[in-house]
């Protein structure tokens, strides 16, 4: 019967929390409904890398290479097949970051603890110096320059994005990601991943064959990330090595960090607290915002370790 | 692709890839020794290294000495890295190493906007302390750089030989085999942490002085270096400071001869390939026998 009131309380909340979000472009003015929409993008990037930080205890400082490279996907998609197809450039981007993914967890699962991290760090900056000086393809340091496509279910509708449609779409593939991300952790798959956070070895005596789960979870963990770049793309119309640069895999485990691993929705959390804390001093530090943030979130890994919803669910239960 | 490599080029090559390779060990040796004695992967090194560059370039206008600009550089960020050490890192002590990883950067990220706002995004120069050039094949080459190379072998030298003989060097050394006997046996482990970051500190500050004249000083300058240290410890092997040497040496050599081929940017790749072929291959670094 607890349980029972647990998932009913669990599923109200959830229903509340898309509610609001579902409503926010309708009622905010043009920066916030904006603002709101990039903190879908940047949440999804941040819940990707929870599934290896916090359910795998894998922390990844090579996220943006996905990120970048489901953007670039999605550009090249764009800009080389006329007329442009939101579907098709989903598809691109997401097998761009999938063959990726592929490459790096084959390699990087090899590893552990910081050699984990640094290498997937290095894979990143392997890609940013790729993009960076492939300039016939990529652009270089200008990027690639796009036309937003039109929305287009076969059948069903047909039309250009709206601002307000935007969001509604992206929060549609941010939802039903949230979902399968969701399902996948209390998985079977799942389980055995946090085995493996809790105590490898033992979870290896067990029988399981923690290299290909590690294998899976890069491989998966990289399609949403890559999933997140074709939504900026598509946002931004355009694509640009600075957010394939180690600089922004930095940031989104400080979303992580600052909202609590291990929790899927604290990481959107961290990354909504993270823009509002620029938003909010780059009103007296300008472009200086990050000397405060990094104050805040080196402060946040001393003393809130568990992020700000793990420190909200301690307080509630206490 | 033809083979003929002229053999000039070739040496003027390898000089270079010392010369660089010995900045990068006297960043790489204080990042290991970091990482040997209490497991923090300092992420902050590089900004250590570039705020140790401005402090010098500011004493040089300021006294016109480039010496004591160094020694003065020095020991303001050995005093600054005591101060993060013991404010940051000591209450992270015995949490998951990763911690320390996201400490460090958050540092990072402060320094570095903190060095872009007070010295501004336009790059500056440091004046070597000499002029003169040799003639070596059709270049003229500076001595400067020589004497770079010679000084960072002479505080790593000088490192060492403290390591091994000076009374702190053997805590340092007792506090990296085992800190629990080592605390039993009187030494003041949480000090030797705070004096080891300071070290560290002190070297990347040193070799940021020492590479000011050759390169522009500018707040991102730290972050194309601690890259590149990362990469080296590691294929030095984490808390080998011999290792750490080479592994300096090794890449930097590479660097040099692909530039002759492809844009120094794109140099940069080679480096990141021995990463990798290191760590599928060699785990504990290519320097030290692999563990059975």
């Amino acid at each position: 019967m607890a349980i029972r009131s647990h998932t009913v309380g669990y599923w109200l909340g959830f229903g509340v929390v898309l509610g609001l979000f579902a409503v926010a472009p309708l009622v905010l003015p043009e920066f916030w409904r904006r603002f709101v929409t990039e903190i879908l993008i940047w949440g999804l990037l941040a819940m990707s890398l929870d599934l290896l930080i916090g359910y795998t205890g894998m922390v990844s400082f090579g996220h943006s290479a996905f990120f970048g490279l489901g953007m670039y996907g999605a550009a090249v998609a764009l800009l080389t097949v006329r007329p442009p197809n939101l579907w098709l450039a989903l598809l691109a981007g997401l097998v761009g970051a999938g063959i990726l993914a592929v490459f790096v967890a084959y390699f990087a699962t090899r590893l552990r603890d910081i050699y984990f991290s640094i290498t997937t760090l290095v894979f990143s900056q392997i890609f940013y110096v790729i993009i960076f000086t492939w300039t016939e393809v990529t652009g270089g340091e200008n990027g690639l320059n796009f036309r937003q496509p039109p929305f287009s279910i076969p059948g069903i509708v047909s039309g250009t994005f709206t601002p307000t449609t935007l969001h509604w779409f992206v929060l549609g593939v941010v939802t039903l990601s949230y979902l399968i991300l969701r399902r996948i952790t209390q998985s079977p798959f799942g389980k055995v991943l946090q085995a493996i956070r809790e105590n490898e070895p033992r979870t290896r005596a067990m029988g399981y064959h923690i290299e290909r789960y590690k294998i899976v979870a890069v491989m998966l963990s990289g399609l949403f990330a890559g999933l997140a770049g074709v939504l900026y793309a598509i946002q931004n119309k355009f694509a640009a090595p600075d957010f394939v640069f180690f600089l922004i895999s930095g940031e989104v485990v400080i979303f992580n960090v600052m909202g609590g691993v291990g929790t899927l929705v604290g990481p959107v959390a961290g990354a909504a607290f993270f823009f509002l804390l620029r938003e909010g001093f780059s009103r007296f530090f300008t472009e200086y915002y990050l000397i405060p943030v990094g104050v805040i979130f080196t402060l946040m890994v001393i003393f809130v370790p568990q992020g700000l919803l793990g420190f909200l669910k301690h307080r509630l239960n206490s | 692709m033809s083979v003929d490599i002229p053999f000039d080029l070739l040496l003027i090559q390898v000089v270079n890839g010392i010369v660089s390779g010995m900045i990068l060990a006297l960043v790489a040796s204080g990042l290991t020794l970091i990482f040997g004695i209490m497991e923090v992967v300092n992420f902050a090194h590089g900004e250590l290294f570039m705020l140790g560059a401005y402090v010098g370039t500011t004493m040089m206008v300021a006294t016109g000495n480039f010496w004591l600009a160094l020694v003065v550089a020095s020991v303001t960020i050995a005093l600054l890295g005591a101060v993060l050490q013991v404010t940051t890192l000591r209450p992270l002590l015995g949490r998951d190493p990763l911690t320390t990883i996201l400490a460090t950067f958050g540092i990072s990220l402060v320094l570095q906007n903190w060095a872009l706002y007070q010295f501004g995004p336009v790059a500056r120069k440091i004046q070597e302390p000499f002029t003169g050039h040799f003639t070596l094949f059709y270049l003229e080459y500076p001595w400067y750089r020589i004497v770079i190379a010679l000084l960072a072998a002479a505080i790593i030298g000088a490192l060492w030989l403290f390591m091994k003989y000076g009374k702190y060097g053997i805590w340092i050394r007792a506090t990296t085999q085992d800190h629990l006997m080592a605390q039993a046996m009187g030494i003041p482990v949480p000090l030797v942490h705070t004096m080891v970051f300071a070290i560290g500190a002190a070297m990347a500050a040193a070799s940021g002085v020492l590479f000011g004249p050759l390169v522009g000083i500018n707040h991102a300058m730290g972050l194309d270096l601690i890259l590149k240290a990362f990469i080296v410890v590691v294929v030095g092997g984490m808390g080998n400071l011999g290792g750490s040497i080479l592994a300096s040496i090794f890449i930097s050599l590479l660097e040099a001869f692909a530039s002759i081929w492809v844009s120094p940017a794109q140099a940069v790749i080679v480096s990141f390939v021995v990463l990798i072929l290191t760590l599928l291959f060699r785990p504990t670094g290519l320097f030290v026998p692999t563990p059975k």
